[in-house]
C-alpha cells in the first residue's frame, strides 16, 4: 500500500535498531536496570505487538503499556450503565465494535443484545444520528467513548443534531482526558518511567504544548509518536537521544499529522459541548481528578445521563486484579498472579485483558516479548 | 416386467406457480408446496435420482463404490447476509461449501441434500434465482443435489432464507489426510489469496462503504484437491480456511500435531485492497474467512511439487508456501512480520470486533 509500505521498511527498521543497540551502551542507567518507556496509547500497543517490535528492541529497553485503551480503561460501572439504557424500551443503542466486549458487573453488551436488547454497532457518531433520522420512533444513544481522538467527532455530531432539531439523539459520555492520568501516573511513589512515547491521534488534535509539564517539572523526555512501526522505533530513538544527551524535551516525531498547536476547529467544538468533570473514574486506576467530560448544561437535551437514569453505581475492580500495576510499570502483565489462568481475553478480570489494545491482552494473544526474543536468537 | 412399466410411465407433470411470493401456504404440505419444490426447485436441480420424490434417495453401493473405499459425509447450514453479494450468493455458498468439505477429506463429492427454511413474503423469483446458482455451480463441481426440503417460517423468524446442505462422497483408497499428521519440516501452502469472502461480505453489508472492488473467492475445489492428490498422495493434511481464517485452521494443525508453526507475512498472499480494507477497521486478514482458498500441509520433499500443481491450476494461480511446521512450543502459530518483528497467531476469542481508533 503505497504512503503507507514506506513506514514499514524493514531495511530502515534494521539501521534503526542498529542505532538503538548502540544508544543503549552509553546510557548509564542500563548498567543497572533496563530503560523503561511508557507508550501512553493503546494504538501503539497495538502496533508493538502486531508488528513484534518490543522482541526487536535491545532487552536494555522495556515498553510499559500505557492506559491509552479507552475500552480497557471504562469502569465496570459504566458498562451496568450502558446496558440499563440500552435494555430501555423503544431503544437503539449504538457502540463503536471494541466496546461491545467489555464485561460489565452483570453482563456486557454484547450479551445484552443477546438477551433482546437492540444494540448496534457503529463507525462514527454520525451513523448513530443518521439512525435517529431512519427511527423518529426510537431513542437512540449513542456510547461517546475515547480520548481527545474522538472527542471531536461526538462534539460535531451533537452540534449537527442540535441543528437539525433532533430530540431522540442522545449521548452517553464517557469520553476521558489523557494529561491528567499521565500526571497521576508521574504522581505515583512506585512509578519508574524514563521516558514516553506520546499519543500520536491524540496530539493531532490538542496539539504538543499540552505536555510541556512532563518536561518541565517531571524532567521527562516525550516524544509524539506516529503509528506505524517504524514511527515507533523512530520514536524510541528519539527518546534515546535525548536520555543520552541529557535532555527532557516534548519532540515531534508525527509532524506530518500532528500540528504543534493542534486542531483549533476541532477543540473549539470539543469547548463548545463538554466541560470536565470533577473526577472520573478509570478502571485500574481509580478515580482521578478532572480527567473526563461531560456535557455542558446547553446540551442537557442530548446527554443520556440527564435525559435518562442511570443506575450510576460504582463496582470495585476485583481485588486481585493488578491492572494498576501493570499500567505503571511496575509489574510485567505475566506477573500478575491472575493473568491467563482467572483473566484471558475471553474472560476478562482486568481492564488491560479487555480490548487487543490492553497490554495483558496484547501479551496474551501475540506473546510474550522476551520469549520472542529468546527464540530470535535461537 | 414390472420394471418394464415403470420405466415407460409418462413422466410425472410438474406443477408450476402462479403466485409471486411466499406465503405459509407453500410450507403447508399441500399442493403450494408442491408447486414450489417442482417449479423452484426440481426443475434447477434436475436428475434421475430427485426426479422420482421420494422420501429419500437411493444409491447403487456397487456405483459408490468405484470411487473408493470409504464414505464420507458432512452438512453444513449457510446463513448469510447479503444473499447475493460480488462474486457469489448464498446457493454457490451452499454448494462449495458442502463439497469443499467433503473434497479436503479426500473424499470425491457426489451427492448433496438441499433443505431450505425461507421466510414468508419473500419474492419467488428470488428463490429460482438461488436454486438456479445452486444448480449452475453443482454442475461445474460434478454433484448432484438428490434430495431436499422446504420449510416456510413467519416473518421474522428467519432472514429471508437459510440453506443447509448435507453431502456424500467417497473418499479414495489409502488416502487419510488428519490434522495431526503434521510433522516439524513439513510445508504450509496456500492456494491464493486470502480473505477475500471476509472482506467482500463486510464491504457488501455496508457496514463500511468503501469502494472497494473485492469479489468472493467462492469456489468449489474438488477438481483442485483431486489433481493434487492424483500425483501429491503424501500430502498430510488439507482444510479449506472458511470461519476463522488462515489463522484458526493453523491454530488446530498446531494443536492436533503437538507442532508449531511459523508463517511469515511476507509470503502470505493477501490483496492490497484485502489489506487497505483490514487497516481502515482495524481488522487482521488472518482471521478473515475465505470460501475457495485450502491451506495445505506437505512434506518437504513435495512442497514444490504440489505448489506447481496448484499453480497450473485455475484455482491455485497464486499458491504460495507461507510457512513451516517446527517443534520449539507445541500448538504455537508465530508470524514473522514483514517488518523484521515476530508474533503470536493465536485463536480468535469471539467474533472480530473493529477497533474504536
Amino acid at each position: 500500500m503505497k504512503y503507507v509500505d514506506e513506514f514499514r521498511d524493514p531495511e530502515k527498521a534494521r539501521s534503526l535498531l542498529k542505532e538503538i543497540n548502540r544508544l543503549v551502551t552509553e546510557i548509564d542507567t542500563c548498567k543497572d536496570r533496563p530503560i523503561y518507556i511508557m507508550e501512553v496509547c493503546g494504538g501503539h500497543t497495538h502496533s508493538i505487538f502486531r508488528y513484534g517490535i518490543e522482541g526487536m528492541l535491545p532487552k536494555e529497553i522495556e515498553l510499559i503499556h500505557g492506559p491509552g485503551c479507552p475500552v480497557c480503561v471504562l469502569p465496570m460501572g459504566r458498562v451496568d450503565d450502558c446496558v440499563a439504557l440500552a435494555e430501555m424500551p423503544g431503544t437503539i443503542f449504538t457502540t463503536f465494535g471494541d466496546a461491545m466486549r467489555v464485561p460489565g458487573s452483570k453482563k456486557s453488551l454484547l450479551q445484552a443484545k443477546a438477551d433482546g436488547a437492540d444494540v448496534r454497532m457503529v463507525y462514527s457518531p454520525l451513523d448513530a444520528l443518521q439512525l435517529a433520522k431512519e427511527n423518529p420512533d426510537k431513542e437512540v444513544v449513542f456510547f461517546g467513548l475515547g480520548f481527545e481522538t474522538t472527542m471531536p467527532s461526538t462534539a460535531f455530531t451533537v452540534l449537527q443534531a442540535k441543528k437539525d432539531g433532533i430530540n431522540n439523539f442522545s449521548l452517553f459520555c464517557n469520553h476521558i482526558t489523557i494529561i491528567p492520568t499521565v500526571k497521576a501516573i508521574l504522581d505515583s511513589p512506585d512509578m519508574q518511567i524514563d521516558g514516553f512515547l506520546g499519543p500520536g491521534h491524540v496530539s493531532m488534535v490538542i496539539g504538543t504544548r499540552p505536555y510541556e509539564f512532563i518536561a518541565s517539572h517531571y524532567k521527562r523526555p516525550l516524544v509524539v509518536a506516529g503509528f506505524e512501526p517504524l514511527d515507533v522505533l523512530h520514536s524510541v530513538w528519539m527518546v534515546l537521544m535525548q536520555i543520552v544527551e541529557g535532555r527532557a524535551e516534548i519532540e515531534n516525531q508525527y509532524a506530518r499529522i500532528v500540528p504543534d498547536e493542534g486542531n483549533d476547529e476541532a477543540l473549539a467544538a470539543v469547548a463548545e459541548v463538554f466541560e470536565l468533570r470533577e473526577f472520573f473514574e478509570w478502571r485500574g486506576l481509580g478515580s482521578i481528578d478532572h480527567s473526563g467530560v461531560r456535557m455542558r448544561k446547553e446540551f442537557v437535551a442530548f446527554d443520556a445521563e440527564r435525559k435518562f437514569t442511570v443506575p450510576d453505581i460504582k463496582i470495585a475492580d476485583p481485588k486481585s486484579c493488578q491492572c494498576g500495576e501493570v499500567l505503571k510499570g511496575v509489574i510485567k502483565p505475566f506477573d500478575c498472579k491472575v493473568f491467563g489462568k482467572a483473566c484471558t481475553p475471553e474472560t476478562p478480570l482486568g481492564a488491560l485483558m479487555v480490548s487487543s489494545e490492553g497490554a495483558c491482552a496484547a501479551y496474551y494473544q501475540y506473546g510474550d516479548p522476551a520469549r520472542m526474543r529468546e527464540l530470535e536468537k535461537a | 416386467m414390472n420394471k418394464h412399466v415403470v420405466m415407460n410411465k409418462p413422466p410425472r407433470k410438474r406443477g408450476t406457480l402462479s403466485v409471486k411470493k411466499i406465503s405459509l401456504a407453500h410450507g403447508g404440505g399441500g399442493k403450494a408446496m408442491r408447486d414450489l419444490i417442482d417449479d423452484v426447485f426440481v426443475n434447477a436441480f434436475d436428475n434421475s435420482h430427485l426426479a422420482p420424490l421420494e422420501d429419500q434417495a437411493r444409491f447403487s453401493l456397487d456405483d459408490l463404490a468405484k470411487h473408493g473405499d470409504r464414505l464420507a459425509f458432512t452438512t453444513d447450514s449457510y446463513v448469510v447476509d447479503p444473499l447475493f453479494f460480488p462474486g457469489g450468493d448464498i446457493g454457490k455458498l451452499a454448494i462449495c461449501g458442502t463439497v469443499n468439505d467433503l473434497a479436503v477429506g479426500g473424499a470425491t463429492p457426489l451427492y448433496l441434500t438441499c433443505s431450505m427454511i425461507i421466510e414468508e413474503g419473500i419474492e419467488i423469483d428470488l428463490l429460482r434465482r438461488i436454486a438456479a446458482s445452486m444448480a449452475a455451480e453443482a454442475k461445474i463441481a460434478g454433484v448432484q443435489i438428490v434430495t431436499g426440503d422446504t420449510k416456510v417460517v413467519n416473518r421474522g423468524c428467519c432472514d429471508k432464507v437459510f440453506i443447509n446442505t448435507a453431502g456424500i462422497g467417497v473418499i479414495r483408497e489409502n488416502c487419510n489426510l488428519a490434522t495431526g499428521a503434521a510433522e516439524p519440516g513439513d510445508i504450509i501452502l496456500v492456494n491464493g489469496l486470502l480473505g477475500d469472502h471476509g472482506a467482500t461480505i463486510l464491504a457488501a453489508r455496508g457496514d463500511m462503504i468503501l469502494d472497494a472492488p473485492i469479489e468472493s473467492d467462492c469456489a468449489a475445489l474438488n477438481g483442485l484437491i483431486d489433481a493434487l492428490l492424483d500425483d501429491c498422495p503424501e500430502i498430510r493434511f488439507i482444510r479449506d480456511a472458511t470461519r476463522g481464517g488462515l489463522a484458526t485452521v493453523l491454530n488446530e494443525i498446531a494443536e492436533a500435531s503437538g507442532v508449531s508453526i511459523e508463517i511469515s507475512e511476507d509470503k502470505t498472499p493477501l490483496r492490497a485492497e484485502v489489506k487497505g480494507f483490514c487497516e481502515i477497521l482495524g481488522l487482521d486478514p488472518l482471521y478473515l474467512a475465505n470460501e475457495g482458498k485450502l491451506v495445505m500441509v506437505v512434506p518437504p520433499d513435495s512442497a514444490d511439487k504440489a505448489l506447481k500443481i496448484m499453480q497450473s491450476h485455475p484455482l491455485g494461480k497464486g499458491a504460495a508456501a507461507i510457512g513451516e511446521v517446527g517443534d520449539w512450543d507445541a500448538g504455537r502459530v508465530t508470524m514473522l512480520t514483514s517488518f523484521g518483528g515476530r508474533r503470536i497467531v493465536d485463536m480468535l476469542v469471539g467474533e472480530q470486533l473493529p477497533r474504536i481508533c
